[in-house]
């Protein structure tokens, strides 16, 4: 088994939105950020590869294993953070230990209370007078508690401040130190995914845009900045969108170096995936 | 071991890493056989991506630096010693190529040059 993830055409229709022969591939031991503004798809394609919701075409194994099929053993082994919360309201962490070790054959409440030690969750409180932050916390304690192989979190970052962001991305790079576990993650906040995610790929519009390495997006991607002058003189099939603004041209290239030795431009910044997520959302060709 | 990694520099990642660790290895602070830290250790502690650092292993693994023994781990490699002395022979050699350039240009004599080299040499 080499994917942790497998998506082959994977389609889903909805009035007004379709998902459209979506692929992803995740290989075993990665980590994969999942991007797109809110509508894109994002939430919808994760609900398809869990069953959670009937789809229109298409094919998704996990641990190579038709998910439709074999759904009862794959959940075991998958630790899963949705956004609309799975836990009673009125529930604290001692009741969702309760509750969770009839859920999962694995469940393992030593970690489970560790975790929730850890992110210095009130066990007092109730579920409901949790911060969102707080609430965040307790499902990635739950998802991570019967040791899974494979985490799938959506937005789990979100409403976090910085520092819990962080310590949330801590936690993503310890589960993958071993190399049988793979993440699979979506997140608007793009910055997040930059540093630890082993490939982006890019959503827009029920469509995947990419799916690149980190490092060939944020390495051999560029963004030009030029007048209309010059801009004029770049022919159209050497950069892959442009965004004209008040003052400047921005134009997206995914091959900086021989770029730059055909056109001898000033200006090419190192583009964040935010950069390069706008300007192909909100550039033209 | 320091390895210092800038996200705003223009050099990738991995090449940042594979060029601080090949100075260690050739400055010795790194010593043939010893143990670096696993691919995804490294990516940890460095806060970056897994194929980040695998990159970088695979490029030192290339030029001879280290080798990778499965399941055991990367370790600094003794066999191509030579080969670095040789590389680093060639750099000097450019560098001297250039210095005399810039001396012919302006009428700086070989004696000077030597003696230059003899001053900063002996300080070292």
């Amino acid at each position: 088994m080499k994917n942790a993830i497998e998506v082959r055409k994977l389609c889903k229709n909805y009035k007004g939105f379709q998902l459209k022969d979506v692929d992803i591939i995740l290989p075993k031991g990665m980590i994969m950020g999942f991007i797109g503004e809110n509508g894109a798809g994002k939430t919808t394609t994760i609900k398809a590869m869990l069953n959670i919701i009937h789809t229109d075409g298409g094919e998704v194994k996990i641990f190579g294993m038709n998910v439709k099929e074999n759904e009862k053993k794959i959940k075991e082994d998958i630790g899963v953070v949705l956004d609309d919360s799975f836990l009673s309201e009125y529930f604290n962490v001692i009741d969702v230990n309760q509750f969770m070790k009839h859920m999962y054959n694995n469940w393992d409440e030593e970690l489970y209370f560790k975790y929730v030690d850890r992110f210095q969750l009130d066990k007092k409180k109730k579920v409901k007078e949790y911060s969102s932050g707080m609430k965040m916390k307790l499902k990635i304690a739950v998802a991570l508690s019967h040791h899974p192989k494979l985490l799938i979190l959506d937005e789990p970052t979100s409403g976090l401040d910085p520092v819990a962001r962080n310590e949330i991305l801590d936690i993503f790079q310890d589960f993958i130190q071993d190399e049988e576990h793979s993440i699979f993650v979506s997140s608007h906040i793009t910055s997040d995914l930059e540093h630890i995610a082993d490939y982006i790929t890019f959503i827009n519009d029920g469509k995947i845009v990419f799916t690149e390495t980190r490092d060939k997006l944020l390495e051999t991607y560029g963004i030009v900045k030029c007048s209309e002058e010059d801009f004029k003189k770049i022919d159209k099939k050497d950069f892959i969108k442009y965004k004209k603004n008040r003052y400047e041209y921005e134009i997206l290239i995914d091959n900086k170096v021989e770029f730059q030795k055909k056109y001898h431009v000033e200006i090419i910044d190192k583009p964040t995936i935010e950069n390069i997520m706008l300007i192909y959302i909100k550039g033209e060709k | 071991m320091d390895i210092i990694i800038s996200n705003s520099s223009n050099t990738p990642i991995y090449e940042q890493i594979k060029e601080q660790i090949k100075n260690k290895i050739i400055s010795n602070e790194l010593k043939t056989g010893e143990l670096l830290p696993s691919i995804r250790t490294l990516a940890r502690d460095l806060r970056i991506s897994v194929i980040t650092t695998k990159n970088a292993y695979e490029e030192l693994e290339r030029e001879g630096y280290v080798e990778t023994i499965p399941a055991k781990g990367t370790y600094v490699s003794n066999k191509n010693i030579e080969l670095i002395r040789e590389e680093q022979l060639q750099k000097v050699e450019h560098l001297i190529d250039t210095a005399v350039s810039v001396a012919k240009i302006s009428n700086i004599s070989k004696q000077e040059i030597q003696d230059m080299v003899d001053i900063i040499y002996g300080e070292d």
